[in-house]
């Protein structure tokens, strides 16, 4: 009960915020958010369950094209959109699951890695369709997701908080339930996990489909939301990202994601300002995390004051 | 120019391309095989070689070649005490834990990436070649340093089997892959073995970075393709072996060059990539490794 009321005080609080700050925050928030949900996936296949995956661009990527090419080519509505990117992205980690689970450790990141970028090497091949680099650009009716203009920045980051809410609540949900012990169970033995009777592939598998529907709804939701979407994110940058946010705000804990995108992304902005070698900060940020705060702030504060904290 | 010249053409190109790949390729191979971590950063250590050498070029007078020259010796000295220090500072703090390292050497790789992008530009840059030959064959010219770079990736790869084989660092080496705790029981040095390794196999890479820029040209983003590559020559070959590596950068190379010659570039990498995943999938000791 404490727990469900901490998440729900935590949503309220991000509710009031939406509606103080200012245009330029504002909009950053709805980025935020949106990568937020992409990273609570990532966290579940990777805090919780320990799989180190380096291929997620590849569902966020097919959750922003699965929305926007029928968007764009065929005038298929926003919100039908935004269900066929949600399903994209969990049925492309089921197939890329099926496959690459038959390895693991260090093979599974590379395997994952290389379909990934099959991936984004098949954006850029097709580009008369994809775009390419210059990417699809949405507008107009494609972009009225159930009646709300994602153009404005108001109604657009109502449905980035609504978005990250449902993930948040669905994700504390499975964490807390049976499944998610057995997911820890993955994660800390897996010898003995199978021993007592569980399947680890079976288990991992599902996990990883359930991260690529997060990873799928991100993606078309920010395509839908910011009218974009370019090969640029299928990209490894993309696989690494969520993976930093977890790492910084803590893997294995449910608002983490959050803490460490939103830290992440205001820490690039800063210094996207300063130098055009931005990206310097994220590689900074890598190295010390790894070596010095491996349980990233959430996992830190988790440690000290609230043991309770999902 | 008929059929017969064309692929005499390709599988010449296909031979520059395996010369330089088997050299990145066994650095990284030589890695993994004794410390058994997957250093990502290899394809940025690389880029560095390739910007030290640019640096050094134009800092040095005379003939292209004795800038070439003092490139060849300065960039892998550099980029190995570089690596060293990686090591020393950050690979070996944690405990060589695989996937700690692999995400440590990312946030490495992309430390030296915006390095050189801050200090070098975007630009890409030529480096002279240390002499222009060329070869008239009776149907096409042919650049004389490219065949020069066949011979010299040849001869350092025989200096690393001199060196594993018939020296006592190479000894230790492989002492060293075999097992660790054993090692160190003998009173191997076993951290400065790790930083050794580390080190030559981001020198390796270097000097293929020196070789390769009077060919290509320096750009800060060049460590992104070998780096794939030399990960996929290093899987086909079977992880941490070294006859299978070059053996998989011959094969490779050639039939880069042959099928990108014929079929979009961009193709031949979408099938090299999904094969090397579904190597690791379902053969994961590689395709001439031994079982693990």
């Amino acid at each position: 009960m404490k727990v469900w009321l901490f998440h729900l005080a935590v949503l309220v609080a991000l509710a009031v915020l939406a509606l103080m700050l200012p245009a330029y925050h504002a909009n950053n928030l709805a980025r935020i958010l949106m990568l937020a949900v992409f990273a609570t996936g990532y966290n579940l296949a990777f805090g919780y369950t320990g799989m180190l995956s380096l291929g997620h661009a590849l569902f966020f990527a097919a959750g922003m094209y699965g929305a926007a090419l029928p968007v764009s080519l065929w005038g298929l509505g926003a919100l039908p959109g935004l269900a066929l990117g949600f399903l994209a992205g969990g049925a492309v980690a089921a197939a890329v699951g099926l496959l690459a689970l038959r390895t693991a450790g260090v093979s599974f990141m590379i395997v994952t890695l290389m379909f990934a970028q099959a991936g984004y090497l098949t954006v850029i091949y097709f580009n008369q369709t994809t775009g390419g680099d210059q990417g699809i650009v949405l507008s107009g009716a494609g972009r009225m997701l159930a009646g709300l203009d994602m153009t404005q920045d108001g109604p657009r980051l109502m449905v980035a908080l609504g978005l990250y809410a449902a993930g948040l609540l669905a994700a504390l949900a499975l964490v807390q339930s049976r499944f998610g012990r057995v997911m820890l169970a993955m994660r800390e033995n897996e010898e003995r996990s199978r021993m007592l009777g569980y399947d680890p592939f079976r288990v991992k598998l599902a996990v990883l489909a359930i991260s690529g529907l997060y990873a799928g709804v991100a993606g078309a939701g920010y395509a839908l939301l910011f009218g974009y979407a370019g090969a640029g994110f299928s990209g490894v940058q993309y696989s690494i990202l969520p993976m930093l946010y977890s790492l910084m705000g803590g893997a294995g804990t449910v608002l983490g994601p959050l803490i460490g995108a939103g830290a992440m992304f205001y820490l690039i902005d800063i210094a996207s300002g300063l130098t055009t070698a931005y990206l310097m900060g994220v590689g900074i940020a890598l190295v010390v995390l790894v070596l010095f705060a491996p349980r990233g702030i959430l996992g830190w504060v988790r440690e000290r004051v609230l043991p309770w904290l999902p | 120019m008929g059929f017969g010249p064309f692929l005499l053409l390709a599988v010449m190109e296909g031979l520059v391309s395996a010369a330089v790949l088997a050299l990145t390729a066994v650095g990284l191979s030589l890695v993994f095989g004794v410390m058994r971590v997957v250093n990502v950063a290899h394809g940025a250590f690389f880029m560095l070689g390739a910007v030290v050498a640019w640096f050094v070029a134009g800092h040095v007078a005379g003939p292209p070649v004795w800038g070439w020259l003092a490139a060849l010796v300065v960039a892998p000295l550099v980029v190995g005490a570089l690596a060293a220090l990686v090591d020393i500072s950050v690979l070996k703090r944690l405990n060589y834990e695989p996937e700690a390292v692999i995400v440590a050497t990312i946030g490495v790789l992309y430390i030296l990436e915006q390095a050189a992008l801050m200090s070098f530009g975007p630009d890409a840059r030529p480096v002279a070649a240390p002499f222009t030959l060329r070869l008239q064959l009776p149907w096409f010219g042919y650049s004389g340093y490219k065949l020069f770079v066949v011979v010299a990736a040849a001869a350092v790869l025989a200096g690393v089997w001199l060196l594993m084989a018939r020296t006592r660092f190479g000894l230790l080496m492989r002492a060293t892959q075999v097992d660790r705790n054993t090692a160190r029981a003998f009173g191997i040095n076993v951290d400065r073995v790790y930083a050794g390794t580390f080190a030559l196999g981001a020198a390796l890479a270097a000097v293929a970075a020196v070789l390769v820029v009077p060919i290509s040209q320096v750009h800060y983003l060049m460590g992104a393709d070998p780096l794939l590559l030399a990960f996929i020559t290093v899987i086909i070959g079977g992880l941490g072996s070294l006859r299978g590596t070059l053996v998989a950068a011959l094969v490779i190379g050639l039939s880069d060059g042959v099928i990108s010659m014929f079929w979009s570039p961009t193709l031949s990498k979408i099938i090299a990539t999904l094969l090397v995943a579904l190597v690791l999938v379902f053969r994961p000791q590689g395709l001439f490794g031994a079982k693990a």
